[in-house]
């Protein structure tokens, strides 16, 4: 309203920055991503169906697709429990742990797959704890949903944190004046109002869970039908020339993630409409 | 007036429907803390433990073996090359999106976060689709003799890649925020383009650049799963420090494969920590502003 006309900047520069935008993500990006995926089309209907239906690229979607989710409840529960207890309650340390949570934003994925995998093995600091228990989490499936826990991590509590710190402290003691107990209003109140940024961070730590490559290939040991990633068995099918086959993976596991963030985003639009 | 009386009133002995009691807060607190250790504070542990191990002599050794110096080496020249070039990108992207109004404005933001979308695998794999011996472009390169993949181009090619949105994303919703008044202003004025730039915008949006250009650097020098790809793995050739790591670990070299790391720690932390203040300074400037964020609030 404060500005009710402006469709003419008097700015100069647009055609330059525009211009070298579209030039350089053309370069970049769409040319080299559109030509790579021109080239499923060269393959057969049937062949690309039976590459992505294979036994093996099954069992890798189950792996990838399962842990990543497994993976992303973890961090939406524990990520939650951490948020709040950044933004409203005081202890010793409190910045010191907030930097700490950027971490796997920030250190590369190589060194937090060694880094796992050392200290989850069988001689690590918690895997000589843990396989006297049965527990074999280096090498297994186990291994896979804990590198990609630990990769997801910061997404939850990073989109949860600045509603937290914007919701109106008025609201929950309105529900306390109008008589709820502390879980009434945490549930009724507190919680609708996190919804929808939840589901943000889940959805944006499963998308990213399900691409990563470097700390899972370290950690899970790779063994085909078991502990293989899609990721890795597109590098695999890459490594013995098999482009198309690598190919026709890549394009279904992108689809894959575009219709389940797709789903994710209706349940983020569907939360909003009825919370809001 | 008596309603306002009572409320205050019952909010003051209401507290017990305010806060959540002591006992709670503690195993809330102890659970939080006792996650985040466990996954954040003991890999830092581990990566300095398993680099010292055998001592600093050991430690300098394995960081000035040539194999190692030349990974170091090709990590900067990726990095030097991939960061400044999507940091003129990301400067040029802001300027069109933020400052201009055009149709179609959001499928451009979706076209220039595409490469986060993509799986790092699979950003590699393109440049290999394009590029390779079997490739599109692969049979005329090779007549050419131009080594593109499994050589150095390919790795900096994806490095640019899998870094290309971090500048961009960080500038443009702070400029779509800032708005225009300060530029256009300046050009009423009658100050020119690169003046505005330099004198107006630039100053407005120096921390949010160097934000994106640190986390930019950082994934640019610890990138592995395009580079990968892309890489053929020959060592004191195409390594970078990630590679190296990786395959000095595979080989049970565990102590040099975490004093590779370990430099990488080292710049995340240094990553981090920057954050951490570009965060705290961005804030205080804020502070310092509240009326302008009132009015553009309002």
């Amino acid at each position: 309203m404060s500005r009710p006309f402006r469709q003419h900047s008097i700015l100069p520069g647009f055609g330059l920055t525009m211009g070298f935008t579209i030039f350089y993500l053309s370069l970049i990006v769409l040319l080299p991503l559109g030509a790579a995926f021109l080239n499923t089309f060269t393959m057969g209907w049937t062949q690309f169906w039976e590459t992505v239906t294979g036994a093996r690229a099954l069992a890798s979607y189950r792996l990838s697709i399962g842990a990543s989710l497994l993976a992303a409840s973890i961090n939406t529960v524990l990520g939650l429990l951490a948020a709040w207890v950044l933004v409203r309650y005081d202890f010793p340390g409190k910045r010191w742990v907030d930097a700490l949570v950027d971490l796997p934003f920030a250190l590369p994925t190589a060194v937090a797959g060694i880094t796992l995998t050392a200290l989850f093995a069988g001689n690590g600091w918690l895997g000589a704890w843990l396989e006297p228990l049965g527990i074999k989490v280096a090498f297994t499936w186990l291994g896979v949903v804990v590198a990609l826990t630990f990769i997801g991590l910061p997404f939850v509590v990073r989109t949860v944190q600045p509603v937290l710190q914007e919701l109106d402290p008025e609201i929950e003691e309105a529900a306390a004046t109008l008589g709820a107990n502390r879980w009434q209003s945490l549930r009724r109140v507190v919680f609708p109002e996190l919804l929808p940024a939840l589901l943000t961070g889940f959805s944006l730590a499963f998308a990213r869970a399900i691409g990563e490559y470097g700390s899972v290939v370290l950690i899970s040991g790779n063994m085909p039908m078991k502990t293989e990633i899609t990721p890795l068995l597109i590098v695999t099918k890459l490594a013995n020339y098999d482009y198309s086959g690598a190919t026709a993976l890549a394009v279904a596991t992108l689809m894959m993630s575009f219709v389940l963030l797709l789903f994710i985003n209706l349940l983020q639009w569907w939360s909003r409409a009825r919370y809001a | 007036m008596a309603l306002t009386k009572s409320n205050s009133e019952n909010r003051g002995g209401g507290t017990a429907g305010l806060n959540e009691p002591r006992i709670v807060r503690f195993l809330l607190i102890s659970v939080a803390l006792l996650f985040l250790s466990l996954f954040l504070l003991l890999p830092l542990i581990v990566v300095f433990s398993e680099a010292f191990k055998k001592g600093v002599e050991v430690y300098l050794e394995s960081i000035r073996e040539p194999d190692a110096a030349a990974a170091i080496r090709l990590t900067l020249l990726a990095a030097g090359i991939a960061v400044p070039l999507n940091l003129i990108f990301g400067v040029a992207a802001a300027w069109a999106i933020a400052k201009f109004q055009f149709p179609g404005k959001s499928f451009l933001i979706t076209l220039i976060d595409l490469p986060f979308s993509v799986s790092p695998v699979i950003s590699g794999l393109v440049y290999v689709l394009l590029f390779g011996l079997q490739g599109w472009l692969g049979p005329w390169l090779a007549a050419h003799d131009i080594k593109i993949i499994f050589a150095v181009p390919g790795i900096v090619l994806a490095t640019i890649f899998v870094t290309f949105p971090f500048v961009a994303r960080e500038l443009i919703p702070l400029m779509q925020s800032q708005g225009s008044e300060e530029e256009e202003a300046a050009r009423t004025l009658g100050a020119g383009g690169w003046q505005i730039f330099w004198r107006v915008t630039l100053p407005n949006i120096k921390w949010g650049l160097l934000y994106g250009v640190i986390l930019c650097n950082a994934r640019a020098m610890g990138e592995f799963g395009a580079v990968s790809v892309v890489s053929g793995h020959v060592r004191g050739f195409t390594n970078t420090i990630p590679l190296h790591a990786e395959i000095l670990y595979n080989e049970y070299n565990s102590t040099a494969a975490f004093a590779m790391a370990s430099l990488l720690t080292m710049l995340t932390l240094v990553t981090i920590a920057l954050k951490a203040l570009i965060d705290w300074k961005s804030r205080v400037v804020v502070r310092e502003a509240p009326d302008q964020d009132l009015a553009e609030a309002a």
